[in-house]
């Protein structure tokens, strides 16, 4: 029975499913190493996946789909923005109105666009993203299992760990990135402007949490379903957190709960568990990493604090 | 008196600001403004059923908008609102379930007192993950949602529905024959009022819930104001060093703040099973949680503002059904959609006021 839920096409499938928390847990990291919580992540993902399948839907093209919903994560996260760095609101309760926003929204625009309450029409398999054979990759046993054959998103999800590892702890932008969430006082006197590194990592954050709720809709599905993304917006910041907004570690955040994922789904015809048990795992697993294995994990310093430019 | 003034107007631009925006997006999508707003108001409160059917779906929104208001109060946002009052609400049909043939006096109170335990315990648990490692509650609330959710509804397909039924509730706890209900439930507004010769419809389902939502707001009131556990709640929220510094353990008020906001949550469950349906229905909740938390902040987390939201957003549930009927392309999401813009205008406003208080320090530096 092990042999049946554990063996190579599990740790695809755990690749798969952790691709879009991937996603929003690096973009995520963009915003909160800039000092801004990004709580609205679940309602950006919720954002790309309506705009991807809709646009998909009446364009018959996926990757106008894909563009769409990337401009539509930008969007989101510039209200974010506005509200939390402009208007120096409450980061948490302006997250929690985007997200509760984009419960409704796209079931008001399904209707208007679709006639339908809250999901968009079944796209044929071909007007979904393409699945990706990588040439040299093929041909090696293991690894073509495991890392071939995905679609293209996965790729960006894993190529966007080391090129942020390298964007944060490399160059300028990261510095001084880090620099507005660790003490934007210093930052200021040192003649970085806090609110334009911060619109920064808000704006990325919403590029790379519209891209991974795609996946959802375009990638992983063919339709967008209400309420689709299912906490993923919030897994990922806890992933984010047991990650302690480290690109790589976050990384290994989303995987593991990207495998519990792709366990529980294994585990629902193999075992005589009932569904709703299985369901739980990974939000119970979410509670666990919170409370217990991280010790402690600091955030960056000046988080959720709006910055006030001395005169 | 001055900011009470003030606080009022601000909301009240909120809301104005809101609507403006929400006839907008009507327009968007190719309807007349004009005639939803009609609609909100004729069938929110233009006949004596609007008005009850508006107050009935005000009561949960009473309990959600206290339970938000309260842990705002000590600086933490219950987002959880909503597992914790289907925890609840299942909690109270389950008491009426496992306890057949008692006096359903003894039931309704023991019922109650699940409500009450059960969504302070909910919440209590992610009360306790903040206090002792530090766990943001946004995250733990929204997960405990998840998880309540998936095992009742575990608990209500397997164990407590009965054979063959096609729709996911459980067993009644009460039947209902000619209007006349036998076994534990709490009286209709109609049943209260007709010894004293008022007569009010007895189709309407507000019920005795309703009241206890108004007396829930006079003690939430007492306690966060008039008594010393209220005051050091208060402190925390407002300065947790100086909190400390002054001896008040923040943890234990984290805990404290966490567990009476489910509390007041689970309520619900009081007004929904005992009160409405008699039975666990499961996906009962028109996200009262969530609305909780726009209650809250419009109410500017004040009982007395907390009522008032509360009965707007009542008004907004019971429009959105006319809504979706009586135009070609307005969802009830439409409601939903406004909730948030209100959320936005009343957390950003607090952004102008912040500036213009700085503006009047510097003038007078």
């Amino acid at each position: 029975m092990l042999t049946d839920i554990i063996n190579l096409s599990l740790l695809a499938s755990m690749i798969r499913l952790s691709t879009p928390l991937i996603l929003a847990a690096l973009g995520g990291m963009y915003s909160e190493r800039g000092g801004v919580i990004n709580i609205a992540l679940e309602g950006i993902m919720l954002s790309g996946a309506f705009t991807a399948a809709a646009v998909t839907a009446l364009t018959h093209n996926p990757w106008i789909g894909l563009g769409a919903a990337t401009c539509a994560g930008l969007l989101v996260a510039l209200i974010h923005a506005v509200a939390s760095i402009q208007f120096r609101a409450d980061q948490v309760v302006v997250g929690t109105a985007i997200n509760i926003l984009f419960l409704g929204v796209p079931a008001l625009a399904s209707g208007a666009l679709f006639e339908s309450t809250g999901s968009t029409p079944q796209l044929p398999r071909e007007q979904t993203l393409p699945d990706w054979n990588i040439p040299l990759l093929e041909k090696i046993p293991v690894l073509s299992q495991l890392l071939s054959g995905h679609k293209p998103i996965v790729y960006v999800a894993l190529a966007m760990v080391p090129v942020s590892y390298y964007i944060v702890f490399r160059t300028r932008f990261g510095l001084r990135l880090r620099a507005v969430g660790e003490n934007p006082e210093a930052a200021d006197t040192a003649g970085v402007s806090v609110t334009r590194m911060r619109y920064a990592g808000v704006l990325i954050s919403g590029v790379l949490a519209g891209i991974g709720g795609a996946y959802l809709s375009i990638g992983q599905n063919s339709l967008f379903t209400r309420n689709m993304t299912a906490g993923r917006g919030f897994i990922a910041l806890a992933a984010l957190i047991f990650g302690k907004w480290h690109p790589v570690g976050a990384f290994l955040a989303c995987l593991l709960f990207g495998l519990a994922d792709a366990v529980a789904i294994r585990m629902q015809g193999v075992v005589a568990i009932p569904v709703q048990v299985i369901q739980i795992i990974p939000y119970v697993l979410t509670l666990v990493v919170l409370a217990g294995f991280i010790g402690r994990s600091t955030p960056p310093r000046a988080i959720g604090k709006p910055y006030v430019k001395e005169k | 008196m001055k900011t009470f003034l003030r606080e009022t107007v601000f909301s009240l631009i909120a809301v104005v600001a809101a609507f403006l925006v929400g006839g907008v997006i009507v327009w968007m999508v190719g309807d007349r403004p004009l005639l939803v707003y009609e609609l909100f108001f004729s069938s929110a409160f233009g006949s004596i059923d609007g008005i009850g059917y508006t107050l009935f779906y005000a009561t949960p929104l009473i309990f959600t908008g206290l339970a938000v208001a309260v842990a705002f109060k000590s600086g933490l946002l219950n987002i959880g609102a909503e597992g914790q009052l289907i925890a609840a609400a299942f909690a109270t049909a389950w008491v009426g379930l496992v306890l057949p043939g008692w006096p359903a006096v003894v039931v309704v109170l023991l019922a109650m007192c699940a409500a009450v335990v059960v969504g302070g315990v909910w919440a209590g648990i992610p009360g306790v993950l903040k206090a002792k490692f530090g766990a943001h509650e946004v995250i733990t609330t929204i997960m405990m949602n998840f998880i309540a959710v998936s095992i009742v509804s575990y608990f209500t397909q397997y164990h407590y529905r009965r054979q063959g039924d096609p729709i996911l509730q459980t067993l009644p706890i009460a039947s209902v024959s000619e209007g006349i209900v036998t076994g534990p439930h709490i009286p209709r507004i109609h049943a209260l009022l007709a010894p004293l010769g008022i007569n009010f419809p007895e189709r309407l389902p507000l019920n005795l819930a309703f009241l206890l939502a108004l007396l829930a707001c006079g003690v939430v009131y007492v306690f966060l104001w008039k008594t010393k556990w209220g005051y050091e709640l208060r402190a925390v929220g407002e300065n947790p060093s100086a909190a400390e510094y002054g001896g008040i353990s923040i943890s234990r008020n984290i805990v404290i703040a966490m567990s009476l906001s489910g509390m007041l949550a689970g309520m619900v469950g009081i007004n929904e099973v005992l009160g409405y349906r008699y039975r666990y229905y499961d996906g009962f909740s028109a996200e009262y949680g969530f609305t909780g938390i726009a209650v809250a902040l419009l109410g500017r987390n004040h009982p007395l503002g907390v009522l008032v939201s509360a009965i707007l957003f009542g008004a907004l549930i019971r429009s959105s059904l006319f809504i979706d009927i009586f135009t070609d392309s307005v969802s009830r999401d439409w409601v939903a959609i406004l909730r948030a813009i209100i959320i936005l205008f009343v957390a950003s406003e607090a952004a102008f006021r912040f500036v213009s208080r700085r503006r009047a320090q510097r003038a007078e530096g």
